[in-house]
């Protein structure tokens, strides 16, 4: 025991079994959710494959990642050849609307000069001129597939939105939505509705990434945000972004308001009743309209069902682990429901990621153990040491959650020992319903099941 | 009733075009100079002399390949596997975390006492700081720190991309630290733009292997009849399929390179007295190495298939030469057989006549023909994601195999005889007396020689090309991979993932054979795509066309 919690304090050297992946993976997210665009990785192949090996695993979709395809002389002399190749094939192949270029750790560490290249390629080759590239900067050594998640979608804002842009048809709000599932990002859309208002989700990877059967071939999947709707966010109504470590540095949504003054409304991921509240009053002020009653009689079912259920979660220990605007959103609402959310860890280190936590749990943060920068085996160390009831987790956390004899309930990425998480709802009143249920039958599932007599009647 | 027949192959045979035409429609799409190197991955296949294949070329940037990279090779394949190696990816998060536990290689620990650390990806997380400063000091630390907690028997380390470009000597560091904590560190520079694919990362891996591991520990082993199988990774549990019918034979497997196998194995491995090859591509540089050093034959056997399973243990029988044990294998093969036959004609009755395409892999697209045929599918069109023309023409090419840049950059290995361990078990005079036209060794015929005539052979398939093999030949199922399994299914084809299995298995050896008749007879038996369209999709303009009623007692 001692032993285990010991190397909480120390620092490592060694990530193991590390609780975020590389922020490539996080900028092709977002360009699956641009419509038309491919992802394009300027590197070594391996990058490509192996993104897009983890991406269809969570998804179990089609997820086509382009790659400049290194050699060792490109590494050695630059992959500008490669990389106008590569991107003319793509294009002749592919047909994109856009394409969306990551960096890599190797083109980073040889200092590639993007924008450069990207001139370049557009001046040289006839074809690609007609076809905007959007550049990223996502070295994995620096932040994870949340950082570059965010950073891809600023990419893309800054990129399009312009001053000159055609008004939308009819009242539109910006929706920067972080790494959510496909179903969240259809509730998100549908929440606007009731206010009256069209979305610009940025990205939106609901269709591209979880699609229906095709009766006929798509060179790319199709859906996804359009490039003309992303030149026009400037125009919106404003902008409503979730996430809690976006309020930590330039997001696309103040870049928007700064630019063109719409107003931005940083939001957490609208998990739980205070954080549904923030979101449903932003589009109240934003669209000038009362929250419907619909939305109303979702969050009193919501209320009612924390009344039914606090004898089940008072005073129950949980470890959260996962992207840090999962984290914080999650430790947040369990703190209203009652569960005490004693560890927060996540694999990356955001900017005041205590501070942030600090600020949405009720009840304080003395008692939780605040790990950024962690690995599954420090969370396993942190398990040992808390004894929490519940592990909120990605797949990755089962071999801790089963050594343990801990109920693992399944959230962020990846998942992929599990079937639906891109259905699976979260966000809203009535996400965090069904997120809330989940959260309670683990716990009397587990209950049930350690108990040697066989209690039905719970 | 008449959707069956026209969805049947021989329903449609004569309106497909040949492959000659399939090709030219792949490649039409290309600019030149693309077209100029795919036109030579892409050949229709002509058994009696097998053309000239583009394999092991540099893959075209922007062409959405399949292929992975040297350290996937390495690391991910070969090595990776080893249960009892403590593994260290020495670069920023994305490699290590990737390469933990995706790859399907089963394990459970042989020997009391060994600790599988196969659950651990370690990685030492390099920052900003160790790019522009160097990361060989936190290599270093992250060793200590893994010694001090796991006390392995072995430590291996992995580079990747950023390493070699910012220049740490990952292999001083090993040898620094193998000197410091008294174990065996070795260190493999398999950075991912290392040659063109995986494959280089193969080979890297083998070098590695026989330089710090093979030959360690001369304790001689028990059994009349001792093998190493090189190039099973037991994905699925293939190895365990494969361990259970040479126990029944009573052939011992000293090591399974490297599927489900341990450190001790390993170095002990020279003690065997011949080394069967399943997957030529991956490790036949270490049959080679091994029978140089120390006279140990090799032939290149296949498990995957009841025909191939056979003929396997009868190969192996006869190069020992007993025959005890040459009628146990009968004995074996008869049992096991009485129960594979009944599954396999039953299934014969729904899959026969079916097609299949494969795309997969260094020896798979070659393997699972094997078990097609068993169910009396038609391959009619395979290709490798990453192997090289001896796997395609035959090893009777490598003589003729120009050498390029990116092969000249992966270190090949001077391997001289062992004088203190050659022949000591005599097994280089039992090839030389065995040796014949009937009994060949270091051998491997290749894909192309086994697969129809004018069926398409296409070396690391592009997605464009995959569309359009489908949309030409509509195969009944495709063996690939978990990057290409969706696509393929959008488009109403059944994908079996041949590198990962689709989380089933084993399909090597006899059950396996069960295992994978019934998986491909349910794929190719659905009916899910049938309702793409609602009931009402055909009902509007049924109606308007009322030139063509539907025939109401059909």
């Amino acid at each position: 025991m001692s032993e285990d919690t010991s190397m909480l304090n120390e620092p490592l050297h060694a990530t193991r079994n590390a609780c975020k992946v590389c922020a490539p993976l996080g900028a092709a997210m977002v360009f699956k959710g641009v419509s038309g665009c491919l992802p394009f990785l300027h590197g070594s192949q391996g990058c490509a494959t192996y993104i897009r090996r983890y991406m269809i695993s969570h998804f179990r979709e089609p997820v086509d990642i382009a790659s400049s395809s290194f050699s060792e002389e490109d590494a050695i002399f630059g992959g500008s050849r490669n990389f106008k190749a590569g991107v003319g094939n793509a294009i002749l192949q592919y047909e994109p609307e856009l394409i969306g270029v990551a960096t890599t750790c190797l083109s980073e560490t040889i200092g590639e000069n993007m924008i450069a290249m990207i001139r370049d390629s557009q001046k040289d080759v006839e074809i690609t001129s007609r076809t905007p590239l959007v550049h990223v900067s996502t070295p994995a050594y620096n932040g994870s597939h949340s950082e570059g998640f965010h950073a891809a979608v600023k990419a893309m804002v800054t990129h399009f939105a312009h001053i000159d842009a055609p008004a939308h048809a009819s009242p539109t709000l910006n929706i920067m939505p972080g790494m959510v599932s496909c179903a969240d990002l259809r509730h998100l859309r549908e929440l606007a509705g009731l206010f009256g208002m069209n979305a610009v989700l940025l990205p939106d990877y609901s269709d591209t990434l979880e699609g229906a059967s095709w009766d006929a071939y798509h060179r790319l999947s199709p859906g996804g945000t359009k490039v003309a709707e992303i030149r026009s966010m400037g125009r919106s109504l404003g902008s409503v972004e979730l996430g809690h470590t976006l309020t930590t540095g330039e997001s696309a949504g103040a870049w928007l308001e700064k630019s063109f003054d719409v107003p931005n409304f940083p939001l957490g991921l609208p998990m739980g009743l205070r954080f549904c509240d923030r979101l449903m009053g932003a589009l109240a002020a934003i669209s000038g309209r009362a929250t419907p009653q619909s939305l109303l009689a979702e969050r009193g079912r919501l209320l009612d069902s924390y009344v039914d259920a606090h004898k089940y979660l008072s005073g129950v220990k949980a470890a959260v682990t996962g992207e840090p605007d999962l984290v914080i959103a999650m430790a947040g609402f369990l703190s209203e429901i009652g569960i005490r959310p004693v560890i927060c860890a996540t694999g990356t280190k955001p900017r005041h990621f205590k501070e942030l936590l600090a600020g949405e749990m009720e009840g304080g943060i003395e008692d939780v153990s605040i790990i950024p920068g962690s690995d599954h085996h420090r969370l396993e160390a942190a398990v040992r040491e808390a004894k929490p009831d519940l592990i909120i987790g990605t797949s990755k956390a089962m071999p801790l959650a089963r050594a343990l004899g801990i109920p693992l309930l399944r959230s962020g990425f990846p998942i992929h020992d599990r079937f639906g998480a891109q259905r699976e709802l979260t966000l809203g009143y009535r996400g965090t319903q069904a997120l809330f249920d989940r959260i309670v039958n683990a716990l009397l599932e587990h209950r049930q099941e350690s108990n040697p007599i066989g209690y039905s009647y719970l | 009733m008449s959707d069956e027949a026209t969805d049947s192959p021989q329903a449609h045979e004569g309106l497909v075009p040949s492959a000659a035409e399939a090709r030219e429609q792949m490649l039409e799409i290309y600019p030149k100079k693309t077209r100029r190197k795919r036109e030579k991955q892409m050949l229709v296949n002509d058994p009696g002399s097998p053309g000239e294949i583009g394999a092991n070329s540099r893959t075209v940037p922007g062409i959405i390949t399949q292929r992975g990279c040297s350290y996937a090779g390495c690391k991910g394949v070969v090595i990776g596997p080893i249960y009892d190696i403590l593994h260290i990816t020495h670069g920023p998060i994305g490699c290590g975390w990737y390469s933990w536990l995706s790859r399907r290689n089963m394990t459970r620990i042989r020997k009391a006492g060994e600790t599988n650390f196969l659950q651990y990806s370690m990685s030492t997380d390099m920052q900003e700081e160790q790019i522009v400063f160097g990361g060989e000091k936190k290599l270093a630390l992250a060793i200590q720190e893994a010694y001090d907690e796991f006390h392995p028997k072995a430590i291996s380390i992995y580079a990747t991309c950023p390493v070699g470009l910012i220049g740490d000597d990952i292999h001083k560091v090993c040898r620094e630290m193998k000197q410091k904590l008294g174990i065996n560190i070795f260190g493999f520079s398999c950075e991912g733009y290392k040659g063109v694919s995986q494959s280089a990362g193969h080979h890297i891996a083998n070098n590695g292997v026989f330089k710090h591991m093979i030959g360690l520990d001369d304790t001689p082993v028990e059994g009349k009849y001792k093998i190493n199988i090189l190039g099973e990774y037991n994905i699925g549990g293939d190895a365990w399929e494969i361990d259970r019918i040479l126990a029944l034979c009573g052939i011992k497997i000293i090591g399974t390179l490297s599927g489900g196998v341990s450190y001790d194995d390993i170095t002990n491995c020279h003690m065997a007295d011949l080394n069967v090859v399943m997957c030529h591509r991956s490790i036949n540089y270490m049959a080679e190495m091994m029978e140089k050093k120390f006279g140990i034959p090799w032939f290149k056997v296949n498990f995957i298939g009841i025909n191939g399973t056979k003929k396997s243990l009868r190969k192996i029988a006869k190069y020992f030469g007993d025959k005890e044990l040459i009628d146990r294998v009968e004995e074996v093969i008869a049992k096991e057989m009485s129960e594979v036959r009944p599954v396999v004609e039953d299934v014969k009755t729904r899959t026969s006549g079916k097609t299949a395409a494969l795309f997969v892999g260094g020896s798979r697209a070659h393997h699972y023909q094997d078990l097609f045929e068993d169910m009396g599918m038609k391959v009619i069109s395979a290709g490798y994601e990453f192997a090289h023309r001896d796997d395609y023409e035959g090893r009777d090419v490598l003589p003729h195999i120009k050498m390029d840049a990116d092969t000249r950059n992966i270190e090949e290995l001077e391997v001289e005889q062992d004088p203190a361990r050659f022949n000591l078990r005599g097994t280089a005079d039992r090839k030389a007396a065995l040796q014949s036209e009937e009994f060949s060794f270091s051998d491997y015929e290749g894909m192309m020689r086994q697969m129809g005539k004018d069926t398409l052979v296409i070396d690391d398939i592009s997605h464009h090309e995959m569309e359009k093999l489908i949309e030409i030949y509509k195969p009944d199922v495709i063996g690939s991979g978990i990057k290409d399994k969706y696509i393929i299914e959008k488009m109403g084809v059944p994908c079996k993932q041949l590198h990962s299995y689709d989380y089933g298995g084993p399909y090597a050896g006899f059950k396996g054979a069960i295992n994978f008749y019934k998986e491909i007879d349910r794929m190719t038996s659905t009916k899910v795509w049938k309702y793409i369209h609602a009931p009402w999709h055909d009902a509007a303009p049924a109606a308007e066309a009322a030139a063509a009623p539907e025939p109401v007692n059909a």
